[in-house]
């Protein structure tokens, strides 16, 4: 096989674990340090392969979102380090007037001197969770999540469907609620609280309701749920495994993190679980009649996408046992953060799938219709009338 | 292929039947038109076949309906799907997944077809409809056209024998709805496809039918030739009115056999004029300058001037997403209006507060049943008279000029389209505004119901209103309209009087029009009053 033959990456979709597995190494690796600079890296990182790699479909545009909601979370740590926990560090930015509270909230102070540590330490704080939600975003911009539910084991078909099904209705709940709020100005109905709602909740339930209904029958009458002809005695059988199996893990978790109950309920009763479950799902599993179409295969280019993420993970967990020095900034006394080699390379390798994923293909096909938004366009000129614009 | 065996049907707890004794065959590869007043059980009769009806609605099926030889009471809907494809009015309503390919793709999933099998129908389906340059997109982004093509490609990919379809076109504008009829002709003449539809436009598909079926409002059915059972049918469409007009034999179905045989009514009309409808327009109640709607970077409505002047009604059309709706709402002043003025004897509707708009400017918006809320028709009129703050009673009034007989204890809900719309026109009515806005105001509504909208229309024009309706529906406007402007991306391309706009337009001249052209008779009453004949006969 020659080199030639895989680069450069040709369009197509990426299975979308791929794109998990590597930003959630981006968000392991962020979750290991405080240090700004190395923050404002991964979020450099993630920016720019979403960028880079990013399709044009709806779900793609999320991204923006996440990183609104990434500020702010910075945003409001620094307000609650300024409204509540004032006076610790030595260099004072400026003085709000203390709100005196009663004895019984000691400990706890409004207002008051405000340190930069305090500040710095809510900004640094606030700015690796929030990290950690752009790399999330980022994920969800590069991969349809819903093709990652379709990437689930045939047994929890239905479940991922359900789980489809939900997050189609939640826009279209808020466009109808927009939609009837909009018409209720209509009417001029001057009524306030419980009345009002009424007045918007009624027409919007029904409308949700109506449109359960309709998807529940197309969906049946698409061959939703079809049970084919699986004997009654296996359906009971694989349902009884997968419960039992599932109880059985419950009960093991629970003997693994609680020290006092007997040893045989611990590892052992969770691995007795997981077998007994995984047995129900794999006959389970084998009794769905269905197929998918053009499921996502695992090739070089998403392992290349895993194995940066990853790496990047990993490289900085090993620098936490290593040279931990530079990863927490020291605020006391206040110090410029500083920024290792090690942690650096890490999070540089987070960069890689920019070139090494391969493209996603263009919503449109490629031709003279490029461009124009409506498609449609072309043959709806025949409608315009040819009389010239005149005012009666 | 489709075999209804004394099939009778009642809703849960009803003591009227829905369908009462039908007997029905469809042979295989016919196209199926089923017609019949709002609520004489259409929807019943399509769902009935792969036994959504009873198994999804509730209610009481007695009888047997079988699809090639597999009957609805041993199998599941589920089982149907490789027998039966059903579309229904709203697309969208109707998706499970959301890019055009898995949509495609998904109906095959469920059968377990093999991968290859799926992908090799994925690529003919799309080819089938001419929906190949979608196949990436993301369905919520389609215009109406492609998402109802989608829709039935969908139902497509398995390969089913019989196709269920619930007005495909009636939220379509003319051109795609010509585009969804054409894919379908397509399945019946290339596949042998046996289909069944209904559709409230009757013009629309009647040409292309091979059997009609039609539902009397009691429950039985008749069912024949089309051209047979069109003759003394109630829903005849204007081309078959006015064949019976002029006597010719048999009847026309299209406005092309019209044409052949309208030579010599042609020379009969010569020299002839249609009346003038009303007179001259009145004085101007609105007058927009330079209206501009923008959503984020979409423009909606392009710097747009516009006059409403009283006693006239006007027909906005445009295809879908053209601006229409946009344009209603920012003239109304509850929509957004990035610029531009809009002036109702003096003031600026989107300056006022939501009640002294209301006063000014009445909207009822396309999902009108957005507008009702309560549990009787006497509480939404009470709650009307309040929200105007005029004589109680005064909301009922309206209600009963507009729609007579409306029982005040009746839910709202259980009120016919037509009757649903009346009572949303009163209420909007009560502060008497001299403006009115009507938003695709006869979607879902037949024939005769059209009929008295179109006499409500007219009547508040003559009490000296301006009326806007915004519609796709082309006979409508023909006998409402006095005036027609047409949008397209947001601007006003054409503007005029009905006849001058619609009768040199391919897509928006009724079908009077296209049989009579050159000559510009819009509406068989018009032919039939300038002939001194009675129209309502017809």
């Amino acid at each position: 096989m020659k080199l030639s033959d895989h680069w450069p990456p040709l369009p197509r979709t990426v299975h979308p674990g791929a794109w998990w597995l590597w930003s959630l190494g981006l968000a392991t690796a962020a979750s290991r340090t405080t240090n700004p600079i190395l923050l404002v890296m991964i979020l450099a990182v993630c920016g720019f392969v979403v960028v880079r790699r990013r399709g044009d479909a709806p779900w793609a545009l999320a991204f923006r979102m996440y990183l609104y909601l990434g500020a702010f979370i910075v945003t409001m740590r620094v307000v609650f380090r300024i409204v509540f926990g004032g006076g610790q560090g030595d260099i004072i930015l400026f003085t709000l007037p203390e709100i005196p509270l009663p004895e019984w909230a000691a400990g706890i102070r409004l207002f008051g001197a405000v340190a930069v540590e305090q500040l710095l330490g809510g900004f640094y704080d606030g700015l690796r969770l929030a990290t950690m939600v752009v790399c999330v975003g980022a994920a969800n911009a590069l991969a349809n999540p819903k093709r990652m539910l379709k990437a689930l084991p045939g047994a929890l078909y239905e479940l991922g469907t359900a789980v489809v099904v939900a997050l189609t209705v939640a826009p279209q709940l808020v466009e109808s609620v927009l939609r009837v709020r909009r018409a209720r100005r209509l009417r001029a109905g001057g009524q306030k609280g419980l009345r009002a709602l009424r007045g918007i909740l009624i027409p919007v339930l029904e409308d949700a309701l109506n449109r359960s209904l309709a998807l529940a029958a197309a969906m049946a009458s698409r061959g939703y749920g079809r049970t084919g002809r699986v004997p009654r005695g296996t359906r009971l059988l694989t349902g009884t495994l997968v419960v039992t199996g599932l109880l059985g893990v419950c009960a093991g978790l629970y003997g693994v993190m609680d020290a006092s109950t007997p040893r045989y309920m611990g590892a052992p009763m969770l691995a007795a679980g997981l077998v007994v479950a995984t047995v129900g799902f794999v006959i389970g599993g084998r009794r769905v009649s269905r197929s998918r179409y053009r499921p996502d295969r695992w090739r070089p280019g998403e392992f290349a996408v895993v194995a940066s993420g990853l790496a990047a993970g990993a490289l900085m967990y090993l620098t936490t046992r290593v040279d931990p020095a530079n990863l927490y900034p020291s605020l006391n006394p206040l110090t410029w953060p500083e920024v290792g080699l090690l942690p650096a390379v890490a999070i540089l390798l987070g960069v890689l799938p920019a070139w090494l994923a391969p493209p996603p293909e263009p919503t449109r096909e490629p031709g003279p219709v490029a461009g124009i938004p409506r498609q449609d366009a072309e043959p709806a000129d025949r409608s315009i009338p040819q009389t010239a614009r005149k005012q009666p | 292929m489709i075999r209804f065996d004394d099939v009778t049907f009642f809703h849960a707890g009803a003591t009227e039947p829905v369908l009462a004794g039908v007997d029905l065959h469809v042979p295989e590869g016919e196209l199926c038109l089923v017609t019949g007043r709002t609520g004489a059980g259409k929807s019943t009769l399509l769902g009935a076949v792969n036994g959504l009806v009873p198994r999804f609605t509730g209610g009481t099926l007695h009888g047997r309906v079988t699809v090639d030889g597999q009957a609805t009471e041993d199998h599941a809907p589920q089982e149907f799907a490789e027998l039966v494809g059903v579309v229904g009015q709203d697309p969208l309503a109707g998706f499970v997944t959301d890019t055009v390919e898995d949509e495609l793709a998904y109906g095959m999933e469920q059968l377990g077809m093999a991968p290859e099998v799926m992908r090799k129908r994925v690529e003919e389906t799309l080819d089938l409809l001419g929906i190949a340059e979608l196949r990436r997109r993301a369905l919520r982004t389609l215009s109406g056209g492609q998402q109802q093509r989608v829709a039935i490609g969908a139902v497509l990919t398995a390969h089913p024998k019989v196709l269920v379809l619930d007005e495909p076109t009636s939220a379509l504008d003319p051109t795609a709805a010509e585009d969804v009829l054409a894919a379908i002709i397509r399945l019946v003449h290339d596949l042998g496809t046996t289909v069944l539809v209904a559709e409230h436009r009757v013009e629309r598909v009647l040409q292309y039918a091979d059997r009609l079926v039609h539902l009397d409002g009691e429950g039985r059915i008749r069912h024949g030739e089309p051209a047979a059972l069109i003759a003394d049918s109630d829903l005849a469409p204007p081309v078959v009115r006015l064949g019976r007009l002029a006597g010719w034999e048999p009847l026309p179905l299209s406005v092309r056999d019209a044409r052949r045989k309208a030579a010599d009514l042609r020379a009969r009309l010569d020299g002839l004029e249609p009346s003038a409808a009303t007179a001259g327009p009145g004085e101007v109640r609105l007058s927009a300058r330079r209206v501009t709607v923008a959503y984020g970077q979409t423009l909606a409505v392009r710097s747009v001037d516009l006059e409403l002047r009283a006693g006239q009604v006007l027909a906005l059309m445009g295809r879908n997403g053209s601006g229409k709706s946009s344009l209603l709402w920012a003239l109304q002043g509850s929509g957004p209006r990035r610029s531009g003025t809009v002036d109702v004897g003096g003031t600026d509707p989107g300056n006022a507060s939501a009640k002294g708009a209301r006063a000014l400017v009445g909207l009822v918006p396309q999902t009108a049943g957005d507008l009702i809320y309560l549990d009787t028709v006497d509480a939404e009129c009470k709650q009307g008279d309040g929200e105007s703050e005029v004589a109680p009673g005064t909301c009922r009034a309206l209600l009963d000029a507009l729609a007579p007989g409306i029982p005040g204890d009746r839910h709202p809900r259980d009120l016919s389209e037509g009757q649903k719309l009346a009572l949303v026109l009163a209420v909007q009515l009560s502060s008497a505004p001299d403006v009115v806005l009507l938003d695709e105001p006869t979607r879902g509504l037949d024939y005769h119901a059209k009929r008295r909208f179109t006499e409500t229309v007219r009547a508040q024009a003559a009490a000296g209103r301006a009326v806007v309706v915004a519609t796709h529906d082309v006979e409508f406007v023909a006998g409402a309209a006095d005036r027609v402007v047409v949008m397209a991306e947001g601007e006003i391309v054409a503007d005029g009087p009905t006849a001058e706009v619609v009768v040199s337009s391919p897509a928006f001249a009724p079908q009077v029009a296209k049989v009579l052209t050159p000559q510009k008779w819009l509406t068989v009453e018009q032919v039939a009053a300038a002939l001194g004949r009675e129209a309502e006969t017809l």
